[in-house]
């Protein structure tokens, strides 16, 4: 395979985090698709998918509820299924809930305020596609800026979760009422990924922190190998 | 709007949305969000941040509500709150202030591009349909006072759609990068009718009021004419242009229709079903429209009351600090989303965002100010404050100030001292930009801030935008060692300081500014702040609370030497800065400080847990910031 590895970012009318998500990969060493949420597919070649932050739709109804039904979800879950690498993102990991591609639900914020400030979230494992680059138990500091990030699922599943690794990252400190403190979970295969937290808005010091670029150097890594072991 | 140079300007305004905030906090606060940013994109600028200036009786549920409302817009259409400042003053307390700020970027040659005028162009509404909502919003709310039946009032606020909103920031981006439309308008107050009256002004233009997308069934011709229903821009197109335009607005979603067309009548004419039923010749609306003699007369302050019991001062720093003027703002910060964008280099909190025009280094330094309590004793010296403060501001993060923008909140300028205040605070800021030598740009008006005949604190506030350099150099905090240094020498009063509102009562002349003086601080404090780990101005509180928030942000105390005086360490009006650098750094700075004509001098140095005598720990829980 030649060139740098593609990734595919949906774009949702209401998508907010698109662009900044976009310049992230593209500094980590992708080459970015912006992908309009009324296409039915992916364009060709592309290893990893990431759906953005934001608001789309409106959240009107339900958080995530709409997008999760639009046209190109239809090609992301195909895609999720083959094994490809799917990255949800704030509003990302709403829909992708909404979607039934990932456990759980996002509730408002125990707070019924939104939240945007730097937290602390520790890796729970390094044994995922999106956590190669970290250790285990690694504390990563990452904005977070949401309304309704109080993942919630009910204590059999949680504990399912835990055991099977699929529970990613655990705030250090109650953000917002999420339950046992989750962040971040995969599906039960590992190459899909959803978390509150951004690190789109982390791979600069200058902007705060530089944590971020480890899950998207690493969501840039598994890209490559996606893409090279379905050519 | 304004060059940056690297081919790029920028665009920016703040506006006022205090009436409908006032009858209803979250939809008036949340489309006085929507309504600036629709202002900028209509300059043909994307929008990169916002900034907010509240003014309220006290931090209760109506100032949540508007803070919610702010953050509903802002959040969702992903623009980051970066700054601007929260006052509560009795003053407010029946008729509160929402100022919303916007600042757009864009490439500078768009400024440039010839563009077709005249007749035959078409003329396209697009977004939102027109409902009843907002009927009125600029008249009946806006233009008169607010009385104890004002929440009869809520049906003519109007109600935001940020989700549209949005979708109408990127299709008009679209539009105009595509370069597929002559020119924007926004559907502001008073609807169709403002929007297309600038440009009928110079042309003429016919409307076609039956062919505006509706809401609602039997609205009549006047009510979509001055409609103020949200979400809804004007654009002028050439016919040739127009099939693309449309394809553009089809994949956004948006509504739109072509309402009218620009002709040679120099009359806004409207016809409903093919009957005229409007005209008037178009500059009635704009350049010849009526225009007011005010009459004025004076309103002499009461003269200073002396304070009595002033408690000690590291009890008085304590009280300041954990008063609702100057306590920490994280709480409402926390509600927005700051980041959008990845350009927020320096947040919210202390003296001005940075936002980092990538990919140079370079950066604008965004601040709002304004100084109600002191102009209510002094209007001029209130407005020539105001732009003092919004360039000092600036000057802190290293922003050489390149323009700024006013919105002026004032009662009703029907009687005469509030008609003194308007020209006298209009007076202060003119003589104060003059001596900055830094233009206003862009503002806006808001009179009749009265309930029950009781009128605000004149308040004109300002927006600054400062050029920064290099963003890498924006001062972060003071570190153990460094020198505490003290630059300016305006003279300094307690009439219409927070001390005086708190230990006494809000009374006397301010000190007379020297707006010489106060621009070479300014000038000074942009150049000195590369050099330095800290600058912040003095504002409300005065040095010792600007201390104290130096050492809160930095997490380290200092071991300073003042003077124990109130007027000294809690007097203001007379601009002062902290800095702070490293030992070695002195002497450069004080050479900056000689050229620049500007009085320095060393306060004591950073280190340890306590600041003027009081323990860190003490003052954050007062302040209620984390570290």
């Amino acid at each position: 395979m030649t060139g740098r590895p593609r990734v595919a970012i949906v774009v949702f009318p209401g998508s907010n985090d698109d662009r900044d998500a976009a310049w992230a990969l593209g500094a980590l060493g992708a080459d970015v698709d912006l992908v309009w949420h009324a296409e039915y597919e992916l364009p060709e070649g592309v290893g990893a998918v990431v759906l953005p932050g934001g608001f789309s739709y409106g959240d009107y109804l339900r958080v995530g509820a709409l997008a999760s039904l639009a046209p190109i979800m239809g090609a992301v879950r195909r895609f999720a299924d083959a094994g490809g690498p799917v990255l949800g993102i704030c509003n990302g990991f709403q829909i992708l809930c909404e979607a039934r591609l990932l456990p759980g639900v996002l509730r408002p914020n125990r707070q019924l305020e939104f939240v945007c400030r730097d937290v602390v979230v520790r890796v729970e494992t390094a044994q995922t596609l999106f956590t190669r680059r970290c250790v285990e138990g690694q504390e990563l500091v990452l904005p977070v800026k949401h309304g309704d990030g109080a993942w919630y699922a009910d204590e059999g599943t949680l504990m399912q979760l835990a055991a099977r690794g699929q529970i990613v990252f655990r705030y250090t400190e109650d953000v917002n009422g999420s339950l046992g403190n989750v962040a971040g979970v995969t599906n039960e295969a590992g190459n899909v990924m959803g978390l509150m937290p951004h690190p789109e808005h982390a791979v600069d010091p200058l902007l705060g922190s530089a944590d971020g670029g480890l899950i998207l150097a690493a969501l840039v890594d598994a890209a490559a190998a996606h893409a090279l072991a379905t050519a | 709007m304004l060059d940056l140079g690297d081919g790029l300007a920028v665009a920016f305004k703040v506006e006022s949305h205090n009436h409908p905030s006032a009858v209803e906090p979250f939809q008036g606060a949340a489309t006085g969000v929507g309504g600036i940013l629709r202002d900028i994109v209509s300059m043909g600028a994307r929008p990169v941040a916002l900034l907010d200036g509240l003014r309220f009786g006290e931090p209760d549920w109506h100032f949540s509500r508007a803070v919610g409302g702010i953050g509903h817009y802002g959040n969702c259409v992903g623009v980051p709150t970066v700054g601007g400042e929260t006052v509560f003053d009795e003053a407010y307390r029946d008729n509160c202030l929402v100022n919303a700020m916007c600042v757009g970027l864009l490439p500078v040659e768009r400024l440039t591009r010839a563009k077709a005028t005249g007749s035959g162009l078409s003329v396209l509404l697009y977004g939102a349909t027109t409902g009843r909502d907002g009927i009125g919003g600029a008249s009946v709310l806006a233009s008169q006072e607010l009385g104890d039946e004002s929440a009869e009032k809520r049906p003519s606020v109007q109600i935001g759609d940020p989700f549209t909103g949005k979708k109408l920031i990127e299709a008009s981006v679209e539009l105009v990068s595509a370069g597929l439309v002559e020119s924007l308008q926004d559907c502001g107050a008073a609807g169709i009718a403002s929007a297309l009256s600038e440009m009928a002004a110079d042309y003429g233009i016919d409307v076609h009021l039956d062919r505006v997308p509706l809401r609602e069934e039997g609205m009549e011709p006047w009510e979509v004419m001055i409609s103020e229903s949200q979400e809804r821009m004007v654009a002028i197109v050439r016919p040739q242009m127009l099939e693309a335009v449309e394809a553009v607005l089809d994949r956004w979603e948006l509504h739109h229709a072509v309402i009218g067309e620009v002709t040679s009548t120099g009359e806004l004419r409207a016809t409903w079903h093919g009957e005229v039923v409007g005209a008037i010749p178009a500059r009635l609306l704009t350049d010849e429209c009526p225009r007011y003699e005010v009459a004025q007369r004076p309103r002499l302050p009461r003269p200073e009351r002396e304070i009595v019991d002033a408690p000690a001062t590291a009890e008085a720093l304590l009280a300041l600090l954990a008063s609702p003027g100057v306590r920490s703002r994280e709480p409402v910060y926390r509600r927005y989303d700051q980041l959008v964008g990845s350009r927020t280099v320096r947040r919210p909190g202390l003296d001005a965002a940075v936002l980092r025009l990538r990919p140079s280094m370079r950066g604008l330094a965004l601040s709002l100010d304004g100084q109600g309590r002191i102009a209510r004793l002094d209007p001029f010296t209130g407005g020539a404050l105001a732009v003092l403060e919004a360039a000092r501001n600036v000057a802190c993060a290293g922003g050489e100030p390149l323009g700024l923008t006013d919105c002026l909140n004032f009662g009703n300028p029907e009687k005469p001292e509030v008609g003194w205040e308007l020209a006298e605070a209009i007076e202060g800021m003119a003589q104060a930009c003059e001596a900055l030598g830094v233009p206003i740009v862009s503002g806006n008006v808001s009179l009749y801030n009265e309930t029950n005949g009781r009128a605000i604190h004149p308040t004109p506030v300002v927006g600054a935008v400062g050029l920064v350099q290099d963003v890498r150099l924006v001062p972060k905090g003071w570190r153990e060692g460094d020198v505490v240094l003290l630059a300016g020498a305006g003279a300094l009063s307690l009439a219409g300081s927070e001390y005086q509102a708190r230990f006494g009562e809000v009374s006397g002349r301010p000190a007379p500014l020297d707006l010489e003086v106060e621009a070479r601080l300014v000038s000074f404090l942009w150049r000195a702040a590369p050099l330095c780990s800290l600058v912040h101005d003095a504002s409300e509180g005065g040095l010792a609370v600007a201390l104290a928030e130096s050492a809160l942000v930095s997490d380290v105390g200092a071991r300073l030497e003042l003077l124990d005086e109130p007027v000294e360490l809690f007097g203001e009006v007379g601009g002062r800065a902290v800095l702070a650098c490293r030992a070695e750094v002195v002497a450069d700075l004080e050479r900056l400080a000689h050229e620049s004509g500007v009085p320095l001098r060393r306060a004591g140095e950073v280190g340890g847990d306590t600041l003027l005598g009081v323990e860190l720990r003490e003052l954050r829980t007062a302040h209620g910031s984390e570290s």
